[in-house]
């Protein structure tokens, strides 16, 4: 018997964008407040989990085609980029640098390094969470 | 304005307070789920929503922090709690759990037996 999911569906539409929106909020403010890369990449991977419950598993692959295993391995890539970068200029393994820049919009911004490092454990909790969870749930 | 901040923060706070506790009594005192799904969804709802009403009011009015993270809260907590009652009540529904005695009418057994009958109809063909 095909189910009516009306209700869930629609309001999983608009509770998607407000758990991405504040994921992404948590992601970029965990510099000076809690939060940071692993919470902001659970936040999103429960985003994508919802998305799963409400609609199915082809659905969503559709709706984001990516392909999650690709980014493990980017966010791992970035990580040790970062890391690794330090090295070309004469500095310890892992020294992280920062500068002030004013930026158009948002004015004079503190860019960190760290945050290159935190959006690549952000990829690789997003990507291996989502992989466990689409191997698991996918039968054929 | 500082009486009339802490009187606002005390009110919502203590309402959110009540309106939980009476969640708490439907739950235990209810006799069955679609009812005690009506009280947790509904009274729970606005009892958390006036609570962080409250710890919203008192970080704006009292320390100066306006926190959005509360007001997303409140939103989010408004959108999702009765859909989560409504999810429940349905996957009992469902399952078979019996109502109430004290039920007097059932329009959902009615369309879920016209939904069945179409659904069967549509495989003989």
């Amino acid at each position: 018997m095909k189910t009516n999911d009306v209700i869930l569906q629609t309001t999983t539409k608009v509770v998607f964008f407000i758990i991405f929106l504040f994921s992404i909020h948590i992601f970029f403010a965990g510099h000076y407040t809690p939060g940071g890369g692993f919470v902001g990449g659970l936040l999103t991977t429960g985003a994508i989990v919802l998305l799963l419950l409400a609609f199915d598993l082809k659905t969503v692959q559709k709706a984001l085609p990516f392909n999650f295993t690709i980014m493990t391995a980017i966010g791992l890539l970035l990580a040790l980029g970062t890391a690794a970068g330090a090295i070309f200029f004469n500095v310890p393994f892992f020294t992280h640098a920062f500068d002030d820049f004013t930026l158009p919009l948002f004015g004079v911004t503190s860019l960190h390094t760290a945050m290159v490092f935190d959006a690549g454990v952000f990829l690789v909790v997003v990507g291996s969470a989502i992989t466990i969870i689409q191997s698991i749930g996918g039968d054929s | 304005m500082t009486v009339i901040a802490n009187i606002l923060i005390v009110t919502t706070i203590v309402v959110g307070l009540i309106f939980t506790i009476v969640t708490m009594i439907g739950i235990l005192r209810l006799p069955d789920v679609y009812t005690r799904a009506h009280a947790a969804s509904k009274s729970a709802t606005l009892g958390v929503l006036s609570i962080l009403l409250g710890v919203f009011f008192h970080f704006w009015l009292k320390e100066g922090h306006f926190s959005i993270s509360l007001l997303l809260g409140i939103v989010f907590l408004f959108i999702t709690s009765p859909i989560g009652g409504h999810l429940m009540g349905r996957a009992a529904y469902m399952s078979g759990v019996k109502p109430t005695e004290l039920t007097v009418g059932d329009d959902l057994k009615d369309a879920v037996k016209e939904a069945k009958a179409k659904n069967m109809q549509q495989l003989k063909d």
